[in-house]
């Protein structure tokens, strides 16, 4: 059998969360029919996708299938491409977040990103951090602030590495740390979904490790779509996992189901490494 | 497979001995080329500049060279008797009025008829006589006499009398004493009581202080650039006022807001074209617009401020969109992704990190208005101006339109100051740069 795959039965039967029975679970996302076109360019075709809540959903897929494109749609980033129409559902909480009335820099505030290259601000550790709850007034005072940057570094993991430079430079740190630092940044303005795209592909086994770890622990209180072109992870962080190809989604299904029985052959080529 | 080691990668086509890799050459002619091509373009840049460094030094030196001199002034030293009753007023005390009113005019005069009485019977004579002094000189000595009275009424006191332009000429020594009297600006009288005062050690050089507190003048002894200097800052101040903000919000909003349509194409191509319309049709519709149409004062820096603005708005924007098209877009996404909305994007992310391109941007942009001449000759800063400008809406002239009108005036003691003049345009300038390598370190994170 190829290596890839048996890596990915490792990686599942690693993971020691159960897998929770899905039928109890509550849709936070619900996509139905989404389509998206660049120009003339339709870069997704009807899209289907329940996100269940406290779930890490993993978005998986040969590069140029939609995979971002698609995470993009959840918090309207896609907004900001000229070229880029959106149609169909989706709804949050069972409000569609492409009605017109609707405050989009609120909705990213509930939806946060973490993007595939580190990208802190220029500025200090705490400035990044900070950043958020200042700007949507979620602290009232200087206090409140430290507390929130406080507590997002430790949630993140990074409180022990920073805690005695919190002045410096965000954009100083490592790789890892960056990336860390990203998911301080958004985890501190409490959202309620973190979607998260390649968000290890930059970095070291080490820091993957790390923030797979992290992404572990995030499941408990958000809910979290990741895109990543690495089974293994898919196996290792997601409870449910949706293979893209060519701008559809091929198929969805709980991660232990999908790795060990794929019901669509382009499916099984690609976790069994025959195309991607 | 000839060779049964070579390792065949997994899926790829066994190779056969018949297309052998071809691994680069690392010598031979191929190499020797490079190297030549290499040293080549090394000496055309290293000779580049040397050519422009050669021509920088031709221009500098030529100028320093005309006008160093204008920074020294001429002085004779000479005994004056301040007899009490010259400076007092009816009742015989001495007042600020009183010594305001005194005739100093008649005091250097009556000295010097004293000191050649040979000249005295012949108004001619005398006329040339008084001319070999600044005719300015009785104010200067009149503000000496005022700030110190009891130094000098009633007493015998030496004091330096500035010469005239002419005089200043021969002691610097622009003047040729062998060529006949009627092609020389100093006749053989004057020269000969320059010789006597020149025999007693009476004449001395001072740094030209008058040049940098006066406006200009008919004199040239008596002409400084204090005037130009404050019309071209004024002139500025109005400038950058209005283009900086303008230029910024209209370059923010081009490359941070507008959509992408054939409108914002056409403002954009409309903008380039702009920066290279020549600078005297801006003064030409400054004419139109600002004076003649809304009524605006002629010669002011406000106006000439104005003109300028429209001239470095261009500049600015261009600038500024590149300044903020080099900001990474994804600090930009960084920003959205966390629910800043697009304006505290820009404010509090984009626009920080285009500021040194921006003031780069602007800092040239004043330079180059700094250095504009025909537009403001349109609008009348070309003016005959004495008064230092005391706001935006005195009539002013500025440092550049000042060298054109000093350029052209005939007397040899404005060629020095014309040269002069241009120092201090260049010392503002680099002033300037070096206020934008400041800011730059400033703004610059280099993180
Ligand atoms: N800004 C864009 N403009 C036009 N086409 C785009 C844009 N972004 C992505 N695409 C196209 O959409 C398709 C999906 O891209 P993407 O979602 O980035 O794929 P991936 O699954 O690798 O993340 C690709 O074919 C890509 O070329
Ligand atoms: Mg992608």
């Amino acid at each position: 059998m190829n290596d890839g795959t048996q890596a990915v039965e490792q990686a599942l039967s690693e993971s020691s969360t159960p897998k929770p029975a899905t039928e109890t679970k509550h849709v936070k996302i619900l996509n139905r029919d989404v389509n998206v076109f660049y120009g003339e360019k339709h870069a997704l075709k009807h899209v289907d996708l329940d996100i269940y809540e406290h779930e890490v959903t993993a978005l998986i897929g040969p590069s140029g299938c939609g995979k971002s494109t698609f995470l993009r749609c959840l918090n309207r980033m896609n907004d900001v491409i000229d070229s880029c129409r959106v149609a169909g559902t989706i709804e949050i909480d069972q409000t569609d977040i492409y009605t017109s009335g609707l405050d989009v820099v609120q909705l990213r505030a509930r939806v946060g990103m973490v993007f595939q290259k580190p990208n802190p601000f220029p500025k200090s550790i705490f400035d990044n951090v900070a950043y958020g709850p200042r700007i949507h007034g979620t602290a009232q005072n200087k206090s409140e602030v430290e507390e929130i940057v406080r507590t997002s570094l430790e949630r993140a993991g990074l409180w022990k590495e920073v805690h005695d430079r919190l002045d410096q430079p965000g954009t100083g740190l490592s790789g890892g740390q960056q990336q860390r630092l990203c998911i301080a940044r958004a985890i501190a303005v409490n959202p309620e979904v973190i979607l998260m795209d390649e968000p290890c592909s930059a970095l070291d086994p080490i820091a993957t490790a790390k923030i797979e770890e992290l992404i572990d622990e995030l499941r408990e209180n958000y809910t979290i779509v990741i895109v990543t072109h690495s089974m293994q992870q898919a196996a290792r962080v997601s409870q449910r996992t949706a293979f893209f190809h060519l701008g559809d989604l091929v198929e969805v299904d709980q991660t232990d189901s999908m790795f060990t029985n794929p019901k669509d052959s382009r499916t099984q080529g690609y976790i069994t490494g025959r195309f991607g | 497979m000839t060779d049964t080691t070579q390792h065949t990668p997994p899926g790829g086509r066994p190779r056969s001995s018949a297309d052998a890799i071809k691994r680069p050459v690392l010598s031979g002619p191929h190499l020797a080329r490079r190297y030549r091509t290499e040293r080549i373009f090394k000496g055309l840049g290293l000779g580049a500049i040397m050519v422009a460094a050669l021509i920088l030094f031709i221009l500098v030196g030529s100028i320093v060279s005309k006008g160093y001199s204008a920074f020294w002034q001429s002085y004779v030293h000479i005994d004056i008797t301040f007899e009490r009753e010259d400076f007092t007023d009816e009742t015989g005390t001495i007042t600020e009025e009183s010594l305001a009113r005194a005739d100093y005019f008649t005091l250097i005069r009556g000295t010097l008829d004293e000191l050649f009485p040979e000249a005295a019977s012949d108004r001619q004579l005398r006329r040339k006589l008084y001319g070999i002094i600044s005719p300015n000189a009785d104010l200067a000595l009149r503000h000496q006499v005022e700030a110190d009275p009891e130094a000098y009424i009633g007493k015998t006191v030496p004091v330096w009398i500035k010469l005239s332009d002419d005089i200043d000429s021969v002691v610097k020594g622009y003047i040729d004493r062998n060529q006949p009297e009627d092609r020389r600006r100093v006749g053989n009288v004057e020269l000969s009581w320059y010789d006597s005062f020149h025999k007693e050690g009476q004449i001395e050089s001072f740094f030209n202080v008058d040049l940098f507190t006066h406006g200009d003048s008919r004199e040239p002894e008596e002409a400084g650039i204090l005037g130009a200097l404050v019309g071209s800052i004024l002139t500025l101040a109005v400038t950058l006022a209005l283009s900086f903000p303008v230029g910024v919000m209209a370059a923010v909003y081009l490359e941070e807001f507008a959509p992408k349509n054939r409108w914002t194409d056409l403002i954009e191509v409309n903008i380039n074209n702009l920066a290279a319309v020549p600078s005297i049709v801006f003064g030409l519709l400054g004419l139109a617009m600002f004076l003649n149409f809304f009524g605006l004062p002629r010669s002011a820096p406000l106006v000439g401020g104005m003109v300028l603005a429209l001239i470095t708005l261009p500049t600015i924007i261009i600038a500024a969109r590149s300044a903020l098209k080099a900001v990474p877009p994804s600090i930009r996404e960084a920003a959205l992704g966390i629910g800043a909305s697009p304006l505290q994007t820009v404010t509090h992310h984009v626009l920080p990190l285009a500021m040194p391109g921006i003031m780069t941007g602007t800092i040239i942009g004043m330079a180059q208005a700094l250095g504009e001449t025909a537009p403001l000759l349109m609008i009348g800063m070309v003016a005959f101006i004495v008064d230092i400008p005391q706001g935006f809406t005195d009539p002013a002239t500025v440092l550049p339109v000042q060298v054109y009108i000093w350029a052209d005036s005939p007397e040899r003691a404005f060629t020095e100051r014309t040269s002069a003049a241009i120092m201090v345009l260049l010392g503002v300038l680099m002033l300037m740069n070096a206020l934008a390598v400041i800011l730059r370190k400033r703004f610059e994170r280099r993180w």
